[in-house]
């Protein structure tokens, strides 16, 4: 059972076994430990806590004669477990929370060969965890080599090189940054953050100071990047992203953009985070997206032609309308030959 | 909740992880506080306990102690049991607390909190401390990986039915999955196509509705040399023999174009002359298309009509 299930619907007596099961080896493998720390560790609350270490206390067996085979105390705060011989060592590592783990550590491997991130470089930290992790999972580790992560190679390794390079030594960077929206490379000093490395691409998270405000830039997009004799200086204020709230998260003041896609448009409700997806039969879609970005969208529907219509905001339509025409009206001028004013070779 | 419940299966694991010898449901039953008194109720009870400690992967063993013993007994073998020895340097704590912030919220978040439980409980001290300034996450958005992973995991067969990319009509599908792989932030599934009896990938946001299991586990056979990740990758980047077209280009404009180009020669009448590679005529007369009046295709001339149908479909 995952702990998000168990947290929305209160605990099962699986969920709390498990749990008793990890307390006494918790507690032993420490020797003696604070409540308060320990329930902290568990996420339970003290009163939880001191329940479950009762309960334990309390295991009765009644064979050959009545003996408890636990014993513990909890006096003035600190938890020792003196006797617990047959539950003294944690369970073994289930396939799926092997997998979890290994999975995801390999993972960080392939990253950290992207990013040079020194703890995670080849023979580092890292590959020892790895292969600590696999001995101690066993066979349960089998399966976890039926899933693979292929972390993004869009960015270019000398992009990647400097914003580790400004990280590490705390440095400013510039940026020339291409925003596909606006189809403009703009010019911007920012204090880097963090990497983020999220749904397969690779992000800078950094204070700019162009925007007075905490962005992220797609490493792929960097047209160039120097790193600044100059300290970076991330105001107390920033706040780093939340990156599992989603990266883009649509602002009140974002413009609504309907789309009706056709089979061949479907990639659009793939790609882009939509509000609201609905079938309309034969493979057609109906999307509603939310941007801060016009262009953007302009963009977006001019070049899905015929497999993207725009619904919504009719001052939209009529702008892909117009483009579509001065477009077209461009290559009526001369069929034989293709451009306008074209050049003379 | 049932507290009860809990104190009993709890008792049980004591007893069967305490007794080196099977014991039987009769002796278990006196051993283990909690049973009820009718025997038929006690073997119910016993029976979903037992189901319920497999579930947990508590591995228990049944056999007998001797060769004439007729009755089967139960017993939780220790080393079986217990996680092995692990010890983890500071450092190397610290990269294990953010692979455990990978899966955060997604399919597998929920084994790798209760993996890290475990791995505490082992003595592992991974604290949140050290921070590499690195925030990998995995999503998975798609409502068949659940199942998938199960299926991979447990070697089962699956059919569910797939759209693929640009057909109106999903196909049922009858697949022997050999795994799963991320690819650019996108989950798919390799393996085995029953129907047509051949490799295929599938994209997993293209699955149509629920991923059935068609046969039971254990019943699919991943070949030894199956590289998963391959397959898919092979999938995805079907080679395509890079051609290169000819655009004139608004002076100041298609920065996007301009940054691919293998040549630029500036023109006199505001526009430019632009040579750039492209591979495929229909995800890059969607690009140029996107461009609107900024660019115009100038060669070659299946890549200028599709252009031309794009921005007619877009003035429709």
């Amino acid at each position: 059972m995952t702990s998000a299930r168990a947290a929305e619907h209160g605990t099962t007596s699986a969920d709390r076994l498990q749990r008793l099961l990890a307390l006494v080896p918790y507690v032993i493998s420490r020797k003696v430990v604070g409540l308060a720390e320990t329930a902290a560790a568990f996420g339970v609350s003290e009163r939880e806590l001191t329940d479950d270490l009762n309960m334990l206390w309390c295991v009765e067996l009644r064979t050959p004669d009545p003996y408890c085979p636990i014993d513990l105390s909890y006096e003035g705060g600190e938890i020792v477990i003196s006797q617990a011989e047959p539950v003294d060592r944690p369970l073994r590592l289930g396939v799926d929370e092997a997998s979890a783990l290994l999975v995801a550590l390999r993972m960080l491997a392939e990253v950290g060969e992207l990013t040079s991130v020194p703890e995670l470089a080849e023979g580092s930290a890292l590959s020892r965890t790895i292969a600590k992790l696999e001995a101690a999972a066993g066979e349960a580790a089998a399966p976890s080599a039926q899933v693979a992560v292929e972390v993004d190679q869009h960015a270019e390794r000398s992009v990647l090189a400097r914003v580790r390079e400004a990280l590490d030594g705390g440095r400013r960077l510039h940026l020339s940054y291409y925003v596909p929206g606006r189809d403009e490379a703009t010019e911007r000093d920012v204090d880097p953050m963090r990497l983020l490395v999220v749904e397969g691409r690779t992000y800078l998270e950094g204070w700019c100071r162009r925007a007075e405000a905490v962005r992220i830039f797609r490493l792929d997009r960097v047209l160039r990047i120097e790193v600044l004799d100059v300290a970076a200086e991330v105001p107390h204020q920033a706040e780093p992203v939340d990156v599992d709230q989603g990266l883009f998260r649509p602002s009140p003041g974002d413009m609504r953009v309907v789309l009706e896609l056709t089979p061949r448009g479907r990639w659009v409700a793939e790609y882009y985070p939509c509000e609201d997806v609905t079938e309309l039969g034969d493979g057609r879609l109906k999307v509603t997206l939310r941007t801060p970005d016009g262009a953007w969208a302009r963009r977006l529907a001019l070049g899905l032609g015929e497999d993207g219509r725009v619904v919504e905001p009719a001052a939209l339509a009529a702008a892909v309308r117009a483009d579509a025409a001065t477009a077209l009206a461009q290559y009526a001028t001369d069929p034989s030959d293709s451009g306008p004013a074209p050049n003379k070779r | 909740m049932s507290r009860r419940k809990t104190e009993r299966l709890l008792s049980l694991v004591v007893c069967l992880l305490s007794s080196q010898r099977y014991l039987t449901a009769t002796q278990i039953r006196a051993a283990v506080p909690g049973y009820p008194a009718s025997f038929d109720a006690f073997k119910r009870m016993f029976e979903r306990d037992k189901e319920e400690l497999r579930e947990l992967g508590i591995p228990l063993d049944m056999g007998t102690n001797a060769a004439l013993d007729d009755e089967v007994g139960y017993r939780i073998p220790r080393q079986a049991y217990e996680l092995p020895d692990i010890r983890l340097e500071p450092d190397e704590a610290a990269v294990l607390a953010v692979a455990a912030r990978v899966w955060h919220r997604a399919e597998l978040a929920g084994a790798a909190a209760g993996a890290l439980l475990k791995l505490r409980a082992a003595g592992v001290e991974a604290e949140e401390t050290a921070q590499p300034g690195i925030e990998p996450r995995l999503q998975t958005g798609e409502a068949a990986f659940a199942p998938l992973w199960e299926a991979v995991r447990d070697r089962r067969p699956v059919t569910f039915r797939y759209r693929a990319a640009g057909r109106s009509e999903a196909q049922q599908r009858e697949l022997e999955p050999w795994g799963v792989v991320n690819r650019h932030g996108r989950w798919y599934v390799a393996g085995h196509d029953r129907a047509r009896q051949a490799v295929r990938a599938f994209r997993l946001s293209r699955i149509d509705g629920a991923v059935a299991f068609s046969g039971p586990p254990g019943s699919v056979t991943v070949p030894a040399d199956a590289d998963v990740r391959e397959l898919v990758k092979s999938w995805d980047e079907r080679p395509v023999a890079p051609r290169s077209a000819v655009l004139s280009v608004r002076a100041g404009a298609g920065l996007g174009i301009r940054r691919q180009a293998t040549r630029e020669v500036a023109g006199t009448e505001g526009w430019d002359e632009v040579e750039t590679p492209f591979a495929e005529v229909a995800w890059f007369s969607e690009h140029l298309a996107s461009f609107g009046p900024d660019v115009v295709v100038r060669e070659p001339a299946d890549l200028r009509d599709a252009v031309i149908t794009r921005l007619k479909g877009a003035l429709a």
